[in-house]
């Protein structure tokens, strides 16, 4: 139990790595990308966890309360922040190849250039 | 290289990663015994400190302002990137204004219902968004998260069936106006840390009651101006990826 969410994380890195090597669509490859990066979601989570400790918020609670690390909490802010970004430029780049080329298949791309 | 072989080779390479992964992760410390010193230090000061009684917005905007200012420019210049990948092409044009080309590009005319729930909304979301911005030093929250519930409200009215209201909100210049000022507005509170003989991004303005909306500094002020920047980028590059399919039309398509 005490690795778990370490695993979680490594096997959501996993699944979405599967997912863009196996994907057959880009706007799939981007979805799939967003997986892998919540991976990294898990992990800062997991390394900020406490037992018993309360959500970094002190409104209301009392001073001195066990509370869980808010640095990795603003860490992963800042990731998923990122990852809406390289999310939006996939998906901006998925729609001009599909102008571009009629397929939004990463294997047919490949042919009809070969 | 083929399908099968690439998933041969990914299937023997995802072994050895998950093997090695479980392998190191033994010696780290196990999940709810966490080390590190300063989130703890944080905690125990930050109410004192700032008398913000949000320790992660403190850590965003206080003590790591600098970091958000990058990540406020990543989000910015994604924007820019993804205006820049979805302008109109050479072979492209606009659907014409006065035609009733504009709605072609629409999907099949939204149930009363939907039209009522989406547009009675967008009051409601807007009234969170400020309130989500406002009470980020108070409460779970900040300019990320409330510039973000504000762009959603553009696209309830797009939901609703109203293009041309949705055109007017989001081509309208104080969505770039708001998203300048985001990024400026930061940047010169800041310098405001410097004016007053202190670091860049220095918390020097009165940092008021604890628990009032008005609390916190600068960080309430960074917060407003993140919220203005996030709405304004998001809002752009909704109307980016719509204009897509409402307007551009292939040369010679009618």
């Amino acid at each position: 139990m005490s690795i778990f969410p370490y695993l979680v994380a490594a096997w959501l890195f996993l699944v979405g790595l599967y997912g863009v090597i196996s994907s057959r669509n880009f706007v799939h490859i981007a979805m799939c990308l967003a997986v892998v990066q919540s991976s990294t979601y898990v992990l800062l989570l997991a390394i900020g966890y406490k037992t018993g400790g309360v959500p970094p918020i002190f409104a209301g609670a009392q001073v001195g309360t066990p509370a869980v690390d808010p640095i990795v909490q603003a860490l992963m802010l800042t990731d998923i922040v990122v990852e809406a970004t390289v999310v939006a430029l996939l998906l901006a780049l998925a729609v001009q190849i599909q102008k571009a080329a009629g397929t939004v298949n990463p294997d047919r791309l490949l042919e009809l250039q070969g | 290289m083929n399908r099968s072989r690439r998933h041969i080779l990914f299937f023997v390479s995802a072994a050895v990663f998950f093997g090695l992964m479980t392998w190191a992760m033994h010696d780290l410390p196990p999940v709810g015994h966490y080390r590190g010193p300063y989130g703890d230090a944080i905690n125990a000061t930050v109410v004192y400190e700032r008398h913000i009684t949000d320790a992660v917005t403190a850590v965003n905007f206080d003590y790591r302002g600098f970091d958000t200012l990058g990540e406020e420019s990543i989000l910015f210049l994604s924007v820019i990137g993804v205006g820049t990948l979805l302008r109109q092409q050479k072979r492209e044009r606009k659907s014409r204004e006065d035609t009733d080309e504009l709605e072609k590009g629409q999907a099949p005319e939204p149930s009363e219902a939907m039209k009522v729930i989406t547009l009675g909304l967008v009051g409601p979301l807007v009234v969170y968004g400020i309130y989500i911005i406002t009470h980020g030093q108070l409460t779970p929250g900040g300019g990320f998260q409330g510039g973000v519930v504000l762009a959603t409200a553009p696209l309830l009215v797009y939901l609703a069936g109203d293009l041309k209201t949705f055109k007017r909100i989001t081509t309208h210049t104080l969505v770039e106006i708001g998203e300048a000022i985001g990024i400026f507005g930061f940047l010169m509170i800041g310098f405001l840390g410097i004016i007053a003989g202190k670091e860049f991004l220095r918390n020097v303005l009165p940092l008021g009651q604890t628990g009032s909306i008005f609390s916190g500094g600068t960080v309430a002020l960074l917060d407003i101006a993140t919220g203005l920047a996030v709405a304004g980028g998001f809002i752009s590059a909704i109307y980016a990826f719509l204009e897509q399919t409402i307007e551009m039309r292939m040369e010679g398509e009618e």
